[in-house]
């Protein structure tokens, strides 16, 4: 029972990674309508970034948002210079695009800052809360972290009139930009946005995996099928389906098939799921007109 | 391009396509056929290697270009392929030239199954169901209860074959022309399949689903039969590609692959025959011209070519060409009018 308990709890923990990276990845689709394949490598460049600030001597939380900052600009200038300006709109030459992000940001950081594994420092204290040793105070943390970016960014859509005009931007480009809406603005934005929450995730996995070129790629992987899972147009969805995951993954990989298949089975299951609800648990079904 | 004007003008446009086709066919064939015996047999083992990629692309063009079907995972076929052939020459001594067949059909049969319940899932989510079958390949292969057939991490080593009936070429050129006369073949029924009823029901399909059923066009077994088929072609590609490099192993096998061969029919040119050769030569050719321009991070040039590929052609290569093609028709003609 506790052996089970610390593997449910430590999929939780590792769940909260993959419902930060899920959560962007729904954030640059609801802005865009795209999947960016991109954007485990943009977090893991950030995190970078964040490194060679605090190796500086730059203070963590200082760090922290400068990081977050530059993130920002990066998605920004993305969609600014590169995406806005390519001619296709075919899907699977975005893809190759992407793809091409994903091999230029993880050789430029190889190259930048060699592939050697490197410590990350976490913000929060060392040894157990709460009388309990099942999570350590980084995981609670990084959850935590999750938990407030969630909110903040429902709040932002909910409440505030750029929130309301980057989903209309979305949802219906010509109509917007009619009711005066600068829709490439809103991309851009959009795409900022996402890469901001990319580089928060990146810096909350960082200390668990450690920093290396890699290490965002199997994440992504598992951020993928959470926000599919989740409903990929619902932002709650996707952190649910990142618990989901996370858990999933341990107690499958604890009980049932051992280490090595775990990922593969994983993923079975969750087109399991996806073959009796195509729109995901808590997506919006589809409907087309004929 | 003053001598191209006469010959032009003196056919009638119809013909002098059609005709042209077919000699830059034969004259390409031709120089495929002469090709191992000018270079050495190192680049005759590559070129060997683009015309396995060539089959492969041309199987998952039939299936993403000419179906609209996406797959990530189409180096789990490869494998197949590539394990088939190399099981059943290292376990049964089946000679090498009879287990290309049989991967075919092996892989036929396993993505006509694997595209039924791929039936209820578009874009992003058959994305990730095929991604999942390339992720979960590798680790199958490392699996201890198939250790005694794959070899496990280890993987399986084959001899390569010699020329047969006494000819004088080396194991390589020999090899060379045995893939070039399959991908003919493949080339020439991929053709004709595409040309055909059944092509032209895969393009309904993609274009418009609800359409062509109600056109009469069975949706669901016409696209598990374009996943079959599409595995086959891909089975085939592995099974030469193992026995070529005379080697398989599960890493030779990761999702990289599986996004090479993607890269390779956009960049090539999606739902075209000769985009799928193309392709080949980009996958084979350009990570070494990436790593002779920077060694410190080939990667971020090779990422530089696919974004720039995509910015200039994103049509990919074929249809650069086809548009060239019709500026320089278009031209020709003017001339030929004002003059």
């Amino acid at each position: 029972m506790e052996a089970f308990l610390h593997q449910l709890l430590g999929g939780l923990a590792t769940g909260g990674i993959y419902a930060s990276v899920a959560l962007a990845l729904v954030m640059i689709h609801q802005a865009t309508h795209l999947l960016n394949f991109a954007q485990g490598e943009m977090a893991m460049f950030s995190t970078y970034i964040a490194w060679a600030l605090i190796n500086a001597g730059v203070p963590y939380w200082v760090a922290f948002f400068l990081t977050i900052a530059f993130a920002f600009l990066l998605g920004l200038a993305i969609q600014h210079f590169l995406m806005r300006n390519l001619r296709s709109t075919s899907v699977l030459q975005l893809v190759i695009v992407f793809i091409g992000l994903i091999v230029i940001f993880n050789s430029v950081a190889g190259w930048i800052f060699t592939y050697t594994i490197k410590d990350f420092p976490s913000p929060f204290p060392k040894g157990y809360l709460f009388g309990q040793k099942y999570l350590s105070p980084h995981e609670l943390g990084a959850i935590g972290v999750t938990m407030v970016v969630l909110t903040l960014l429902w709040a932002f859509f909910r409440f505030t009139s750029l929130g309301l005009a980057m989903r209309a931007a979305a949802q219906n480009p010509v109509s917007s930009r009619l009711v005066g809406i600068r829709v490439a603005w809103m991309l851009a934005l959009g795409w900022g946005l996402a890469a901001a929450i990319g580089a928060v995730a990146g810096m909350m996995v960082a200390p668990i995996v450690y920093l290396d070129p890699n290490m965002m790629a199997g994440i992504l992987l598992y951020a993928f099928a959470a926000a599919l899972i989740g409903g990929i147009d619902s932002p709650g969805g996707a952190v649910v389906g990142g618990f989901l995951v996370g858990v999933l993954e341990n107690l499958l990989g604890a009980y049932v098939v051992g280490n090595e298949l775990k990922l593969g089975v994983a993923l079975v299951l969750i087109i399991g799921v996806l073959l009796v609800k195509p729109s995901g648990l808590f997506g919006s079904v589809q409907v087309t007109r004929v | 391009m003053s001598a191209v004007a006469p010959v032009a003008a003196s056919l009638s446009p119809g013909v002098s396509r059609h005709r042209l086709q077919w000699t830059a066919l034969a004259v390409l064939l031709i120089a495929a056929c002469a090709l191992p015996f000018l270079v050495s047999n190192y680049r005759t083992f590559q070129f060997t290697l683009v015309l396995v990629y060539a089959i492969a692309l041309l199987g998952l063009n039939i299936l993403t270009g000419y179906n609209g079907q996406i797959s990530l995972g189409h180096g789990a076929f490869y494998a197949i392929g590539a394990y088939v052939a190399a099981i059943l020459m290292d376990r049964f001594g089946v000679p090498y030239w009879a287990t290309v067949p049989i991967a075919g059909a092996l892989c036929l049969v396993v993505g006509f199954l694997f595209g039924l319940p791929a039936l209820r899932l578009e874009g992003h989510y058959l994305a990730l169901a095929t991604f999942a079958l390339g992720v979960t390949m590798p680790q199958l292969l490392k699996n201890k209860a198939l250790e005694h057939w794959t070899g496990g991490v280890q993987g399986i080593v084959i001899v390569k074959p010699d020329a047969p009936f006494g000819l004088k070429l080396s194991p390589d050129q020999w090899l060379y022309l045995f893939t070039l006369a399959i991908t003919v073949l493949m080339f020439v029924v991929g053709w004709n399949l595409i040309r055909g009823r059944v092509g032209r029901a895969l393009v309904a399909i993609r274009d418009h689903p609800i359409a062509a059923s109600a056109m009469g066009i069975d949706t669901a077994r016409y696209k598990s039969l374009a996943f079959g088929i599409s595995a086959m072609y891909t089975g085939v590609a592995g099974s030469l590609g193992a026995i070529a490099i005379q080697f398989v192993a599960p890493d030779s096998f990761v999702i990289g692959l599986s996004i090479g061969l993607l890269t390779g029919i956009v960049i090539g040119g999606l739902a075209s025959i000769p985009g799928a050769l193309f392709g080949a030569f980009f996958i084979q050719f350009i990570p070494n011209i990436a790593d002779q321009i920077s060694k410190a991070a080939p990667w971020a040039i090779y990422g530089i070519f696919l974004i720039g590929f995509m910015f200039l052609m994103p049509m990919g290569i074929n249809g650069a060409i086809r548009l060239g093609w019709a500026r320089l028709r278009h031209r020709l003609s003017a001339q030929r009018k004002g003059g």
